[in-house]
């Protein structure tokens, strides 16, 4: 049982996100980048599959960008046994990076492919269902909680108010996953630093992209603001809120 | 203008609000644009037709109640082949995720996820997606036939949800190559609170920074009488129990006052909270867009109120 793991960095979101001189993107001069964290627990899912002796092999994969061998070291340091660096190109959204994921797969032999079920920046679409209609595979998403076995894979998918849907598919297939069994890990830094040393990471042409999303942003704007909340300067005036809204 | 495609969503026998939501909306914009508003919808669900009275026309697919991602998808793939909407409507929901990647990415057509608002503009549309956690809102202008991705909330239900008579069609649709079948439906673990019932709630977010602070907001919580809620990422790291998570994937909660800690109003979050009666949110970041939906708002830290009202409380 071999899984691959999709990894993308997204624009961390305490920073102070602004406009670009175009008006149609965000301004990523400044701004710090982090891990995906739908990712993280599509990593996290992987490893413990792998822990619990249901998978054999995790390998992680990501179209290359400025700190993504660190984020795949990082993986390996997690627990993921290979990582792969997609090059040669530029993936402008989800499709022409669902493209780039399915060239690569389509020469590899696999048995399920997670990505995070969806990231901050997915304007044209989410990568799960993306990727599997281009590689013609079944997907589920919102998943939490995978179990395998030989040839099929049980998922809960997560609705609304609590209610999940259990579904059994067949293998290989892409599974959007919400949310690990666990809390993703930390790998501690001197480890990241020893796999740095150590592990190699393969890297493999993206091959051709595609036309891409078939749409693109007009402009981009931080949303205006509605009836904003009325600013309480100290406790008493909170208290007098909460008073008078019959909190107390 | 051609037609619009509203894909309808439902569960336990029951549509869902998002529907009605996309309904009134996608019936405005037939009425104004010259196209009919046509819902689809699955298993038995063409029995309620009668609710779907802001539709012209019901298409109904047919094929198992239970939703499965691979036989919907397929089945709205080939109502979309068939009557080349102009435009498709489908829920920035769980289900309508699966639905509206794999219809639009196999028929090469563009999807715009997370639609706050859609409006006609020109001979196509203009679509705005709430972006980057709620804080950038991207326009995108849809010249020609697409799939939009309808936020819940974006829309007033009460618009769409009228009672009618339109006409049922019965479409026989494709089902899927079977790879993905439906074992069962499971019920939330019931946990030691149902928190859509309570009245006052003391909600914590990932500004709380780390599980041992939690401990304060239950001492606010005890001081108002109160019940602990919390936004999905303390689910996630195991803080705390799934039963008490507000928004999405969580409960839908209206108490009397909901006071939002450390929460930056992610709109997985909103969804589930903004229909308390008087929301107060206490964040340090200023431009958190949860200030967008509280009626009172405090940037200090959050730590800082807490320990201090409490004092005061006590």
């Amino acid at each position: 049982m071999k899984i691959v793991v999709l990894l993308k960095k997204v624009p961390d979101l305490v920073e102070d996100l602004e406009v670009d001189a175009s008006g149609k993107a965000l301004d990523t001069d400044d701004i710090k980048f982090k891990l995906n964290e739908y990712d993280d627990h599509a990593l996290e899912e992987a490893i413990l599959l792998k822990e619990s002796g249901a998978a054999d092999e995790v390998v992680a994969m990501a179209v290359d960008g400025a700190d993504v061998d660190k984020m795949l070291f990082t993986a390996i340091a997690k627990g993921a046994d290979k990582a792969e660096k997609l090059i040669d190109g530029n993936p402008a959204d989800s499709h022409q990076l669902g493209k780039a994921f399915a060239n690569v797969l389509g020469s590899e032999s696999y048995d399920l492919v997670f990505t995070g079920v969806q990231s901050v920046d997915d304007r044209d679409g989410q990568m799960g269902p993306i990727l599997a209609s281009y590689l013609n595979m079944p997907c589920v998403s919102v998943v939490s909680g995978v179990s395998v076995s030989d040839e099929t894979a049980v998922v809960h998918k997560e609705y609304s108010g609590g209610m999940m849907g259990e579904f059994e598919v067949d293998l290989p297939a892409v599974l959007g996953i919400q949310a690990a069994k666990q809390a993703p890990r930390y790998a501690p830094v001197s480890k990241i630093r020893q796999v740095q040393e150590t592990a190699t990471i393969k890297e493999v042409s993206m091959g051709d992209l595609g036309s891409g999303a078939g749409s693109s942003v007009a402009s981009m704007a931080p949303p205006e603001k509605g009836v904003s909340a009325e600013m309480l300067d100290d406790i008493e005036d909170l208290i007098d809120v909460l008073k008078e809204k019959g909190a107390l | 203008m051609g037609d619009i495609l509203v894909i309808t969503e439902h569960l336990k026998g029951e549509f869902q609000d998002i529907t009605f939501e996309m309904l009134g909306r996608a019936k405005e914009m037939a009425d104004s644009s010259g196209g009919q508003c046509v819902a689809v919808t699955f298993g038995s669900m063409n029995g309620k037709a009668g609710e779907l009275g802001a539709a012209d026309a019901v298409i109904s697919v047919g094929g198992s109640d239970d939703f499965n991602p691979e036989s919907y998808a397929a089945a709205v793939q080939s109502v979309v082949s068939a009557k080349s909407p102009s435009l498709v409507l489908v829920g920035s929901t769980s289900m309508g995720m699966d639905i509206a990647n794999t219809v639009a990415t196999t028929l090469d057509l563009p999807t715009v996820s997370y639609c706050a608002d859609i409006n006609t503009s020109g001979s196509g549309f203009s679509c705005t997606s709430s972006m980057y956690g709620g804080k950038m809102n991207a326009v995108t202008n849809l010249d020609g036939p697409a799939v939009a991705m309808v936020l819940a909330g974006a829309f007033n239900a009460d618009a769409g949800r009228i009672p009618g008579s339109p006409t049922v069609e019965n479409f026989s649709a494709d089902s899927g190559a079977g790879k993905i079948r439906f074992k069962q439906l499971n019920e939330p673990e019931s946990g030691d609170v149902d928190i859509t019932q309570s009245e006052i709630l003391v909600a914590v977010g990932r500004g709380i920074g780390n599980k041992d602070d939690i401990e304060l907001a239950e001492e606010l919580a005890e001081v108002l009488d109160a019940d602990l809620a919390c936004s999905r990422p303390l689910v996630d790291a195991g803080w705390m129990p799934k039963a008490h998570q507000v928004g999405k994937s969580g409960m839908k909660v209206k108490p009397k006052v909901y006071i939002a800690l450390g929460i930056s109003g992610a709109p997985e979050h909103i969804e589930g909270m903004k229909s308390s009666s008087t929301i107060i949110a206490i964040n340090s970041d200023k431009n958190a867009p949860i200030f967008d939906v509280a009626h009172y708002g405090m940037t200090e830290d959050l730590f800082d109120v807490v320990e201090e009202l409490v004092e005061e409380l006590e």
